[in-house]
């Protein structure tokens, strides 16, 4: 008896933990949202972040993006021949790209490779008081270091998914056209036929967008929470990718079952 | 002055505003600060300085633009003035000349004189310490207490300083408050409390381990746990 009213206990106090972080990172989402005028007027704040979580993340999603490209090739051609459309090949390794892998995959990526690098940064800055020390001059904390940081993700996220898509689309031609030998000329003619802009490039765009909004707001938040200690912040980076690889494949599935019901 | 844990940072906090005190007042230049709006609190704390226990320096940037933090986002001044103010204030701290290090090729002490510098860069009315003194060695120990003092001095302010180092305060300060679990025990100039016979401060200033402050932390007598009881 008493076993079962601790777990319900546990459960319920789980559940209050939850719904309090939720709501916690609503205001905190609010709160980011006031300080962004304040801070995208100073426009150089949020380049350098820009150029922290996207640039540098570039590497690593143009290899990635390849590979899987690479991958979709010898995978989809394998497949299609079977039924003799293997020029088909240039629109399955399209459609898969710019509707779910590219921005599944480079979310993802961003999230592991950007996103955990801001946590760590943010929830550094707090544990040396660094936060503290900044909000005691009289600077807003979020505004100056939450919000650039915040932005930076969301713009580079979108772009990041292009790199992504358009890398898997070449190594999808590099292996089907120039290695296994599939028509030129059908790979991309039936590509440009297929895809459609509106339904389908952008739709991928907007979920890029989702994700970018999620994983930096995961990862800001995080930071910005995390216990002041060396524990703390490595759970707190942990917790950002966990939360973050989640939240997307959840959101994607939200996302797609809205945008792709068939025509 | 007092011992860890006693409730000195904490008076610091709720004097900066970083706490609301949830009873009795606290007022700095005649405005009380727990009833301040984000601005209003905002414009008080652009007049007061604050020293953290270990700097807390921005660690991703130079000494120079740690300096210059808070003049670039206060003030409008063009980048030649705030390149001579910078200047101006490691000068004063002896470190002109370790103007592009960053914090962590720092020694302890250094990194403490620059965040003294950095604390001082809008010329505040009070300036705020907090454990100014540790974690640093012998000689850094004066040099920053000398400077706390001499800054303090130069600028007209005042300084508030948090500290459980005897010797090196009572060299620098001119009036001391004891401060044991939350409450002011014994009050007095450098020389009052030498001679104090208080034996709060007694105990405090001679290092002894027992006295007004007990050694152990309260628990249940031993005779009691070699009898089996619980610990």
């Amino acid at each position: 008896m008493k076993s079962v009213l601790d777990t319900l206990r546990r459960i319920g106090a789980m559940t209050v933990d939850g719904v309090w972080r939720v709501g916690f990172a609503t205001r905190f989402l609010i709160a980011i949202l006031m300080y962004s005028g304040q801070s995208l007027r100073r426009l150089q704040l949020t380049m350098r972040e820009i150029y922290f979580s996207g640039v540098l993340s570039l590497l690593i999603i143009i290899v990635s993006g390849l590979f899987v490209g690479l991958v979709l090739g010898l995978q989809g051609y394998e497949t299609l021949q079977r039924y003799g459309s293997s020029e088909a090949l240039g629109v399955l390794v399209a459609l898969s790209l710019t509707r779910e892998l590219g921005p599944v995959v480079a979310g993802l990526l961003f999230a592991s490779r950007a996103g955990s690098a801001v946590t760590a940064e943010i929830g550094l800055m707090k544990a040396t008081e660094q936060l503290k020390a900044m909000d005691m001059m009289a600077v807003n904390p979020i505004a100056r270091v939450v919000a650039p940081r915040f932005w930076g993700g969301v713009i580079s996220m979108p772009l990041l998914a292009a790199m992504f898509s358009a890398m898997g689309v070449f190594g999808g031609w590099l292996i089907g056209v120039v290695v296994i030998g599939v028509d030129d000329g059908a790979f991309w003619s039936q590509m440009q036929a297929a895809v459609d802009f509106r339904y389908d490039v952008l739709n991928g765009v907007i979920k890029s967008v989702v994700f970018g909004v999620a994983v930096s707001l995961i990862a800001v938040f995080e930071g910005y929470d995390c216990n002041p200690t060396a524990e703390g912040v490595s759970r707190a980076i942990t917790r950002t990718v966990v939360t973050s690889a989640l939240a997307i494949l959840a959101l994607d599935f939200v996302l797609t079952s809205f945008m792709f019901r068939g025509q | 002055m007092g011992g860890s844990g006693c409730g000195k940072t904490t008076l610091l906090r709720l004097i900066g505003g970083q706490l609301r005190a949830s009873s009795g007042a606290v007022e700095v230049d005649g405005r009380e600060v727990a009833h301040m709006g984000r601005s209003e609190l905002y414009a008080l704390r652009r007049r007061m300085g604050m020293l953290f226990q270990f700097g807390a320096l921005f660690t991703d940037m130079t000494v120079f633009d740690n300096v210059a933090f808070p003049l670039r986002e206060h003030t409008e001044l063009p980048p030649s003035v705030i390149r001579d103010l910078v200047m101006m204030k490691l000068q004063a701290v002896g470190l002109r000349g370790a103007h592009a290090l960053k914090p962590a090729e720092l020694s302890g002490g250094m990194a403490r004189r620059v965040a003294l510098a950095r604390a001082v860069a809008l010329d505040p009315m009070l300036i705020m310490y907090d454990e100014p003194f540790a974690g640093l060695d012998p000689i850094s120990l004066g040099v920053v207490g000398q400077l706390i003092r001499r800054l303090n001095d130069a600028l007209g302010a005042s300084s508030i300083m948090v500290t459980h180092d005897v010797h090196e305060s009572l060299l620098i300060v001119d009036y001391i408050y004891f401060v044991s679990e939350g409450r002011i025990v014994a009050q007095g100039t450098p020389d009052e409390i030498r001679g104090s016979t208080d034996p709060f401060v007694h105990q405090f200033v001679n290092a002894e381990a027992d006295g007004p402050v007990a050694f152990h932390y309260p628990a249940a007598p031993i005779e009691s746990l070699l009898q089996g009881g619980r610990p």
